[in-house]
C-alpha cells in the first residue's frame, strides 16, 4: 500500500514514515505543505494521503483545505486527517467533499497505538471511514436529548459508536469482547429504532449512521 | 391634518417637557396669577414683573436646597436624567450623560449645571417649550371659549365683533401648531447646552472609563496567565514528571522483567495522552483553534455544533474581513459564555445567533425561547461579559421578560481587516 504523508514538523514526520513502514505500508512522500501535497497526488496518485490539518505557509487550516481541494479532483482519494484538536465542523466538511467513501479525522494521539492506527489507515484506504472517538462522543452528547436514541440500550449506544467510528462488525466484537452475531443483532436493533435503512455495505451503514447523528 | 396633529403633539410634549422643569412650573404658576389678577385689564402690567422677580430666585433656592439634602439630590439628578431622556426622544436631541461615576455627587460640575437648567437657566427654554400651547390655550379658552360660554370674560384686545374675534382665536391657535415643532428642537439645543457634557468633562468621563477598563483588563490578564500557569503546573508538567520517572523505571526492568517494563511503558503512554488531552483544553481555553484557522462565524459554527442545543447562526461576516484579533477572541468567549447560560439556565429548545457588521460595530445577537428572567444586574456572567467588552468601548445590551424569550445583544465598534 502507497502512502503520502504530509506533516510539517520533522520529528512527527519521520516517526509516522518508520511506523507505517514497519507495518508494511510504503511511504512514496513525506512533505512538509499544502502545495508539495497537491503536486505528490497529482502526479502519482496513492492509495491514501495522511494530512495535518495545520501547515505552512498560513499555519491554519492550510492541510484540511489541501485535503479538500484533493478531493475535489480526485473523489475517490482515500485521504486521513491528522489534527491536534477535532472539531465537528471540520469532520462534516471532510465527510460532505468527495464521495463519501475512504475519510479519515483522527487527533494526532491515535498514533500512540500503532495498531489500531494502521488499521485505521488500511480501512481508510480501502474506502471506508475513520473518526475519531472524540467526534463521535461529542456527536453522542449533542444529540443525547433525541428521544429515539434514549430509547437504546447502554450496550447499543456503545456498538452505535463504535460503528460511527467506522469500524466493522468484526473490530466491534473485538473490541466489546461479545460475538459479531451478538454486534449484528445490536446493529439491526438500532437502525430498526432509528429508523434507517439497513445495508450490508459497511461504509454506506458507518455515513447512514453519521448523517444521523449530525442532524 | 398631518402637520395639525404633528403641531397638537408637538404642542403637547413642549408642555409637557416645560413641566418637568421647576422652572416651568413656575412660570405656568405666574401665569394663572397675573391672568387672574389682571383679568379684564392690560396682561403686561407690574404684576407680571413682580411676579417674575419673586419667582425666578424662590425657584433658584427651591432647587438649590433640594441638591444640598441628601434624599432629595439624588431626585435632582433622576430629574436631569429623565430630561436628558426625554429630550433625546421628543425634540430629536441626543443628549449624552455628563456624570463622572467615581466622583461623589457634588464635587461633580455637571450637578451644578443641572442646577442651573432646573432652576436660573432654564427660563427662556421652557417659555419656548410651552409657548405653542400656551398660544393654542389662549386661542381656545380666551377667544373662541369666552364667545361661545360667557362665562370667561374675553380678553382685552383691538376691534370688537364675533367675527373679529374667531379671526383672533384661529390666528393664535395656528401660530401655536405651526411654531410648535420648531420650539421643541428649540428647546432640546437649548438643555443640550446646558445638560450635554462640556468639552473637558466629556474628556474626563473618558480618562476614567480608559483607566477603569485598563485596569480591569489588566486584571483580568494576570489572573487568566495565573490560571494557566497553575493548569500547566498541576496537569501536563506533572504528568511529564511521572512520564519520566515511569520511563526510567521501565529502563532499569527492563533486562530482568521485560513484562513489568512493558506495563510501564504503557502507563507511560496512557500519561503523555492524557498530558494531550489536558494541553488541548488549556489551549481551547486560550484560544481555540477554529477560531485562529477560520475566524468567528466558523468559530462559533462549530462552538454551535458542539452544543444539545439547536442553534440558528446566521452572518454576514466573508471569510476574508476579519475584525482584529483581540476583538474576535473577545466576541467568541462572549457568544461561549452566553451560550452555556442559555444552555444551563434558560430550558430553551432552541437559540438563534445572528452576527453582523454594520456601521463600524460588530453586532452579536444570542436569542433563546427559554423561559427568560435573566437579570444582568444580579451578579450573573453577563456583567463579566459586559465589563470584558467595556474594555473594546463594546456594549451589552438584555432584554428577558419572564417567560422569556431572552435576547441578549452586542455592539464592539471595530473596523474589519
Amino acid at each position: 500500500m502507497r502512502v503520502v504523508i504530509a506533516e510539517d514538523l520533522f520529528l512527527l514526520r519521520d516517526g509516522l514514515t518508520r511506523m507505517l513502514e514497519a507495518h508494511g505500508l510504503q511511504v512514496t512522500a513525506a512533505v512538509d505543505n499544502g502545495e508539495d501535497l497537491l503536486t505528490a497526488l497529482r502526479g502519482d496518485p496513492p492509495d491514501i494521503a495522511i494530512v495535518d490539518v495545520r501547515l505552512p505557509p498560513t499555519f491554519s487550516d492550510e492541510g484540511l483545505r489541501a485535503a479538500l481541494r484533493a478531493r475535489k479532483e480526485n473523489p475517490d482519494l482515500p485521504i486521513l486527517v491528522l489534527s491536534q484538536y477535532v472539531e465537528q465542523l471540520y469532520a462534516r466538511e471532510l465527510l460532505a467533499g468527495g464521495s463519501g467513501g475512504g475519510i479519515g479525522y483522527l487527533l494526532k494521539d491515535r498514533v500512540f497505538d500503532s495498531a489500531q492506527f494502521v488499521d485505521a489507515v488500511r480501512r481508510v484506504a480501502h474506502g471506508g471511514t475513520a473518526m475519531d472517538p472524540e467526534v463521535i462522543s461529542r456527536l453522542l452528547a449533542r444529540n443525547s436529548g433525541d428521544g429515539s436514541l434514549s430509547a437504546l440500550s447502554p450496550r447499543e449506544r456503545e456498538v452505535l459508536g463504535l460503528m460511527a467510528e467506522g469500524r466493522s462488525n468484526a473490530a466491534i466484537a473485538q473490541r466489546l469482547v461479545i460475538t459479531e452475531r451478538a454486534v449484528a443483532k445490536h446493529t439491526a436493533s438500532i437502525f430498526l429504532r432509528l429508523d434507517l435503512q439497513q445495508s450490508d455495505d459497511d461504509n454506506r451503514r458507518v455515513l447512514a449512521v453519521l448523517a444521523y447523528l449530525g442532524g | 391634518m398631518e402637520t395639525l396633529r404633528t403641531g397638537a403633539r408637538a404642542a403637547a410634549r413642549g408642555l409637557a417637557l416645560g413641566l418637568l422643569n421647576p422652572a416651568g412650573i413656575a412660570m405656568i404658576l405666574i401665569l394663572f396669577v397675573v391672568a387672574k389678577r389682571s383679568a379684564g385689564g392690560p396682561f403686561l402690567d407690574q404684576n407680571l414683573l413682580h411676579a417674575v422677580l419673586i419667582a425666578v430666585p424662590l425657584t433658584c433656592v427651591v432647587v438649590l436646597a433640594a441638591t444640598i439634602t441628601p434624599g432629595l439630590s439624588r431626585g435632582i439628578r433622576r430629574l436631569a436624567r429623565l430630561t436628558r431622556r426625554m429630550v433625546g426622544a421628543w425634540c430629536g436631541v441626543p443628549i449624552a450623560e455628563p456624570y463622572l461615576d467615581r466622583t461623589p455627587r457634588r464635587k461633580d460640575p455637571a450637578t451644578w449645571r443641572d442646577v442651573l437648567w432646573l432652576s436660573a437657566g432654564s427660563w427662556l427654554g421652557v417659555l419656548v417649550a410651552m409657548l405653542p400651547a400656551v398660544l393654542i390655550g389662549v386661542g381656545v379658552i380666551g377667544f373662541i371659549g369666552s364667545q361661545l360660554t360667557g362665562a370667561i370674560p374675553p380678553p382685552a384686545y383691538p376691534g370688537n365683533g364675533t367675527v373679529s374675534i374667531v379671526v383672533y382665536g384661529a390666528g393664535f391657535i395656528a401660530a401655536g401648531l405651526y411654531s410648535a415643532p420648531k420650539m421643541l428642537k428649540a428647546y432640546g439645543l437649548l438643555a443640550k447646552s446646558m445638560l450635554a457634557p462640556t468639552g473637558s468633562a466629556a474628556l474626563e468621563r473618558r480618562v476614567e472609563h480608559l483607566s477603569q477598563t485598563r485596569t480591569e483588563t489588566l486584571d483580568s490578564g494576570a489572573a487568566e496567565i495565573r490560571r494557566i500557569e497553575r493548569d500547566l503546573h498541576d496537569g501536563a508538567q506533572a504528568r511529564l514528571v511521572a512520564m519520566g520517572m515511569t520511563l526510567d523505571a521501565a529502563g532499569q526492568l527492563i533486562d530482568d522483567d521485560p513484562k513489568a517494563a512493558r506495563a510501564l511503558l504503557i502507563e507511560a503512554r496512557d500519561n503523555s495522552a492524557k498530558a494531550l488531552r489536558e494541553l488541548r483544553e488549556l489551549v481551547r481555553g486560550i484560544h481555540p483553534p477554529v477560531l485562529a484557522d477560520r475566524g468567528l462565524a466558523d468559530a462559533i459554527r462549530a462552538l454551535a455544533l458542539d452544543t444539545p442545543l439547536r442553534i440558528q447562526l446566521s452572518s454576514d461576516l466573508g471569510a476574508r474581513a476579519r475584525p482584529s484579533a483581540p476583538i474576535e477572541s473577545a466576541a467568541y468567549f462572549a457568544v461561549n459564555e452566553l451560550v452555556a447560560n442559555v444552555s444551563k439556565h434558560a430550558q430553551a429548545s432552541q437559540a438563534w445567533i445572528d452576527i453582523r457588521h454594520d456601521g463600524g460595530m460588530l453586532k452579536i445577537s444570542v436569542t433563546d425561547d427559554g423561559q427568560g428572567g435573566a437579570d444582568p444586574n444580579r451578579g450573573s456572567g453577563l456583567t463579566g461579559i459586559e465589563r470584558r467588552l467595556a474594555a473594546f468601548d463594546g456594549v451589552l445590551a438584555v432584554s428577558s421578560p419572564p417567560g422569556g424569550p431572552t435576547a441578549v445583544t452586542m455592539a464592539i465598534p471595530c473596523a474589519l481587516s
